[in-house]
């Protein structure tokens, strides 16, 4: 089992040589992802470990892949799209054109829920979808469309709860390698690595959604990316968290106003 | 009034529990103290859906706040609070809850070794750990590991568990501190 002192050195590792700076992230859940990590590659000592990262560059790859959490799926907390797809997409609806954001997508479940969802509502064509991962591997699984296809039955079943009343199945065509979404949903995506804890706003959203990625940061770093947030939203705009996460502890929130029951937020100031 | 001197070393206890477990909490809540010098933590198997009936149901047998936990909340004492459904609970060194969707653990969601372990890791020897009834192996790695921390553990005393397996586990991999019905649980907790 790694020891504190051992993830420090780690995490000093990672920063000096890679630029990736993990200090900020959620301590006990990044040390169970490491001790996860170094059982599951079979290492048996925190010196071999630490070389591996440190030489081999394909390592890291496989290491940020697996110290970040990429669990999803599609619709999860069906509570949840059914109010963006009732109170929040209408209002998205009367502007021109409607920029989103998916900050730390991971694999892309809930990116092509929101393009179903705009897809519904007509506004799909009006529409652009940002979605980012500090995480190249998961960005290309992403840009696959492509999802297992035993999860298919469970992911129609969250659509129905959102209020979904077309056949799931019309969106994907099953194949060998899974269900295959259609490329009208993957068209109006844009794909591309950005890292929450280093890189700045890149553009001004209607609407920010950034679900269970906040969990793994500690709070100093959940107020910066709050602010990184505040600072890529016009007034008006939406965020949107998981359904555990909050803004209450953070000082944006004297300009945000919730939206109803679920995690949505809407910038007012 | 007089107050003993004592500096009284648990500062959490976490209960974990599986099937079973709900109908011993509903018996021990009444009984508890009206003020707690520690954080109570409840950690159990449930369905995804997030059920807020259950905070509710918990509350209507204590005085004591009950609510569930939100990521980075501060844990206070004199206050109890429920792991929500299908997110781990972690506790930080700096007493805050995080919250973790990564892969189950035990087939579970939350799982109790994961808020064992990392309870023993942000409070050592402060910690107390209880684990209830359950059919499933899950709380026996942690109470493990609590124990090495320096940490108190108690399992559900495995013949008055309505599913003995999850405290009977434990029993088997652990020299645990305390073996308790539910009246000893009572006169335990009052007593920490």
């Amino acid at each position: 089992m790694i020891q504190d002192e051992e993830i420090d050195l780690l995490l000093n590792d990672l920063l000096e040589h890679y630029g990736y700076d993990f200090n900020f992230y959620s301590r006990a859940s990044l040390k169970r992802r490491i001790n996860r990590l170094f059982l599951l590659d079979k290492f048996t000592d925190f010196r071999t470990f630490r070389e591996q990262i440190l030489s081999d560059t394909n390592y890291i790859k496989r290491f940020i892949e697996e110290i970040t959490v990429n669990v999803t799926e599609m619709f999860r907390d069906s509570s949840f799209y059914k109010a963006l797809r009732t109170d929040i997409l209408p209002i998205l609806g009367t502007h021109p054109f409607i920029r989103i954001w998916h900050a730390g997508c991971s694999t892309g479940e809930e990116v092509y829920s929101m393009a179903i969802l705009l897809h519904e509502a007509g506004l799909l064509n009006k529409s652009l979808i940002y979605a980012t991962d500090i995480n190249p591997g998961v960005l290309e699984k992403a840009k696959s469309g492509i999802f297992p296809i035993g999860n298919m039955k469970s992911y129609s079943e969250n659509y129905i709860g959102s209020g979904g009343i077309q056949d799931f199945s019309s969106y994907y065509t099953a194949n060998y390698e899974g269900g295959k979404f259609n490329k009208e949903l993957r068209d109006k995506m844009i794909f591309s690595t950005h890292n929450l804890v280093s890189d700045s706003s890149f553009n001004e959203f209607h609407l920010i959604v950034c679900r269970n990625v906040l969990i793994y940061f500690d709070k100093e770093l959940q107020e910066r990316v709050f602010k990184l947030f505040d600072g890529s939203m016009g007034k008006l705009a939406y965020l949107a968290l998981g359904s555990k996460e909050t803004i209450k502890f953070s000082d944006i929130q004297e300009k945000f106003n919730q939206v109803g029951k679920e995690k949505i937020w809407r910038k007012v100031k | 009034m007089e107050k003993s001197e004592v500096i009284r070393s648990c500062k959490v206890l976490v209960i974990g529990g599986s099937a079973g477990s709900l109908e011993v909490l509903l018996q021990l809540l009444p009984k508890l103290k009206d003020h707690l010098s520690f954080a109570i933590v409840i950690v159990l198997h449930r369905k995804n859906s997030s059920d807020s009936g259950l905070v509710e149901l918990l509350a209507g047998r204590t005085k004591i706040p009950v609510s569930e936990v939100e990521d980075k909340e501060t844990i206070l004492p004199d206050h109890i609070y429920l792991a929500p459904g299908d997110y781990h609970l972690l506790f930080e060194r700096n007493k805050t809850f995080s919250l973790d969707f990564s892969e189950k653990v035990n087939y579970s969601r939350p799982s109790i070794d994961v808020a064992f372990e990392t309870a023993a890791d942000g409070y050592g020897e402060n910690v107390t750990c209880l684990l209830l009834s359950g059919a499933n192996a899950d709380g026996s790695a942690g109470i493990n590991y609590a124990k090495k921390a320096g940490g108190q553990v108690a399992v559900q005393d495995p013949e008055t568990a309505s599913s003995p397996q999850m405290p009977s586990i434990a029993l088997q991999n652990t020299k645990v501190d305390l073996v308790l019905n539910v009246e000893q649980m009572i006169t335990f907790i009052n007593s920490l």
